[in-house]
């Protein structure tokens, strides 16, 4: 590695630690959102169902009824500020007395259908009714297969692609507009050399990223890492590189900050829906499929859920991997054809 | 070591959009010599500079530095000069010895960073952040950054501009002792004290072309004496055919009402004067008499003042 490239990178690496608001936005933040979305979905116990009994004859045999199941939380209103209720989403079914029993509520809605089948089976119960075969229930909570343990690699997928883009691309736009490129340029410093320190600024702080979210999780949920953490380092590294390459390109010819936030915007926000950082991408057409997989979040995040919960090897990510530095290569290769440096 | 041409300009015409900013500017810097471009501001200096450190491609003419033209090797070419642009802005969080450091790695071969901040006198200011620096420390900075690659040629673009007295006398000491080890130097300026004390040669520019070339003696000989005598006219009036057969009168210009007199010799010239305005029965008032200097030059040759801008 030649000088010029150490001392810019080295530069970039003071003047980052030089500024603790940029500390906090960029390193501190994302894993606060990432444990406070770990806490928000960590869904140990099914929340009970929302229904409200609306106030007319007969209303207290269906109230008396519900209360009796734990799956159901009951509220009792009149009709109006019932259906205001479930119009706002905060109840899930309204249960409507008389003969016969009006069940009303979206179906389209998943956790009112759940509210469907709970309040009737609990209503049916209440009234005599029999079950004629015996079950018993066997609830799984096993650690791996939780919702946290498939939320933490998207977290860690997401911050790495958010770093990336935001980290060079805003930071480019920025030298650009104040114009502190300009004496630089007069001098030999390589414009490669300037363009790969920010890329290496990147892998420098990788660790900051990624381990206290790592930390946090084991600590909080207890999530593990079932295969190497040798592995998860290199996955981030070329996840990181990927993501460096891009916020590279977009941040070639941008000349104003309202320009790269909407390209960053642009770039992560079709990946942060169709990338399953928070659900399958299995939900997604099937024609889509092969888009989404080509994305480098999806590559990142897959990779990462394969070592994390399946403890998988690099040989077995090898595709997730390669496809990772090629999107790294190439956005570079564009950005140093195209960008702007005056 | 013959003396060979360090920057040659031949033709340049700088245009952006409908605007000429440099109209086919021609000129040469020798090897060792300080050369100045002096001018108003918008004069075209600006441009002229960032084309030939190969900031700016010209939209026409040729331009050849240290015997190169720019699309060839620019980063050999580049190891061979030293540039301080006007204004320079550096990262706010990065210390005057991180900035040189830094600029040092850009270069082959080079000086120690330490003894280039030294030399332009930021020593003190070596660990301050470079937000905190006065305007004219920044300038300073920003000499360090061209000096500090040990350049052959030093372009320098409004380096005083800004500057107290005191700092401006340290710049143009820097500067001078770089040209005495054998360096070629080429800066731009809008003071013509300064090109006058500094430079061994001067173009004068005006509207995006050199109207005069010369050392700043040739250049105030050009307007035929080295005397300017200013008066204005208290009562009476005279012409200016009147006053141009005076004896010794080389240049007669009037401008709000003051007559400047041009002249070789002060004891020839003022007494044959004052006899004349007294024949016309004109009284003068607030009479000074000068050396002439690179203003008087500009002026004579555009009309207007090089400060009116």
């Amino acid at each position: 590695m030649n000088k010029a490239l150490v001392q810019l990178t080295v530069t970039r690496v003071r003047e980052i630690f030089r500024q603790p608001e940029a500390i906090f936005w960029t390193f501190l933040f994302p894993v606060l959102m990432s444990v406070v979305l770990g806490v928000a979905f960590r869904s140990e116990r099914p929340d009970p169902s929302a229904a409200v009994v609306v106030e007319g004859p007969g209303a207290d045999l269906l109230e008396t009824a519900l209360r009796g199941d734990a799956a159901v939380r009951v509220e009792r209103m009149d009709a109006e500020a019932a259906n205001a209720r479930l119009r706002a989403g905060r109840a899930a079914i309204l249960l409507i007395p008389g003969d016969p029993v009006t069940f009303r509520f979206d179906p389209t809605r998943p956790e009112s259908e759940v509210a469907r089948v709970r309040v009737n089976a609990a209503l049916q119960r209440a009234a005599g009714r029999i079950d004629p075969i015996v079950v018993r229930e066997e609830r799984v909570n096993e650690r791996g297969s939780r919702y946290i343990d498939f939320l933490v690699p998207g977290l860690l997928g997401m911050n790495l692609m958010g770093g990336g883009l935001w980290g060079i691309g805003w930071t480019i736009v920025e030298m650009r507009i104040r114009k502190l490129l300009k004496l630089q340029l007069t001098t030999p410093m390589r414009r490669r050399d300037f363009l790969l320190s920010h890329v290496l600024v990147r892998l420098v702080f990788i660790p900051l990223e990624v381990l206290p979210l790592l930390f946090l999780s084991f600590l909080l949920f207890d999530v593990r890492v079932a295969g190497s953490l040798g592995t998860v380092a290199i996955v981030s590294c070329l996840g990181a590189i990927s993501f460096a390459g891009l916020g590279t390109l977009i941040a070639s010819r941008a000349r104003t900050t309202g320009t790269i936030s909407g390209l960053i915007n642009l770039c992560s926000l079709p990946m942060f829906v169709l990338s399953g950082v928070f659900f399958s991408t299995a939900r997604f057409p099937e024609a889509l499929q092969p888009w989404i997989r080509a994305l480098p979040l999806t590559a990142l995040i897959d990779a990462l859920r394969s070592v994390m919960g399946e403890g998988a090897t690099i040989a077995a990510i090898g595709p997730q991997l390669i496809l990772l530095a090629l999107w790294g290569v190439a956005s570079f290769a564009v950005a140093l054809r195209v960008f702007r440096w005056s | 070591m013959h003396s060979s041409v360090s920057v040659s300009v031949q033709g340049l015409v700088q245009r952006y959009g409908k605007v000429t900013a440099v109209d086919g500017l021609d000129l040469d810097v020798h090897e060792g010599e300080c050369f100045g471009l002096l001018g108003p501001n918008g004069a075209g200096k600006t441009t002229t500079i960032e084309v030939i450190v190969g900031l700016l491609s010209p939209s026409s003419g040729k331009v050849r530095v240290l015997g190169r033209p720019w699309g060839e090797d620019d980063a050999a070419l580049r190891s061979r000069i030293g540039v301080a642009l006007q204004e320079t802005r550096f990262a706010d969080r990065l210390t005057v010895r991180e900035v040189v450091a830094l600029f040092r790695s850009f270069y082959p071969k080079g000086r120690d960073p330490l003894a280039v901040v030294r030399e332009v006198g930021l020593e003190e200011k070596g660990a301050a952040w470079t937000s905190k620096l006065s305007g004219g420390q920044r300038q300073r900075l920003a000499l360090a950054c061209a000096l500090v690659g040990d350049p052959e040629l030093l372009v320098l673009d409004e380096p005083t501009t800004g500057l107290d007295p005191q700092a401006r006398l340290r710049m143009g000491e820097t500067i001078r002792s770089y040209r005495d080890r054998g360096r070629t130097v080429l800066l731009t300026t809008h003071y013509m004290e300064e090109a006058q004390r500094q430079c061994d040669r001067v173009a004068v520019i005006d509207r995006g072309k050199v109207i005069a070339l010369g050392s700043p003696t040739e250049l105030v000989r050009s307007l035929g004496g080295d005397l300017v005598v200013e008066f204005v006219l208290s009562e009476g009036e005279v012409s200016e055919s009147e006053l141009r057969g005076v004896a010794g009168v080389r240049g007669i210009r009037r401008s709000n009402g003051a007559f400047h007199i041009t002249a070789g010799e002060s004891h020839v010239t003022v007494p044959a004067l004052l006899d004349r305005l007294r024949e016309r029965g004109a009284a003068p008032a607030q009479m000074t008499i000068r050396h002439a200097t690179l203003e008087d030059v500009y002026v004579s040759l555009t009309g207007r003042n090089l400060r009116d801008e």
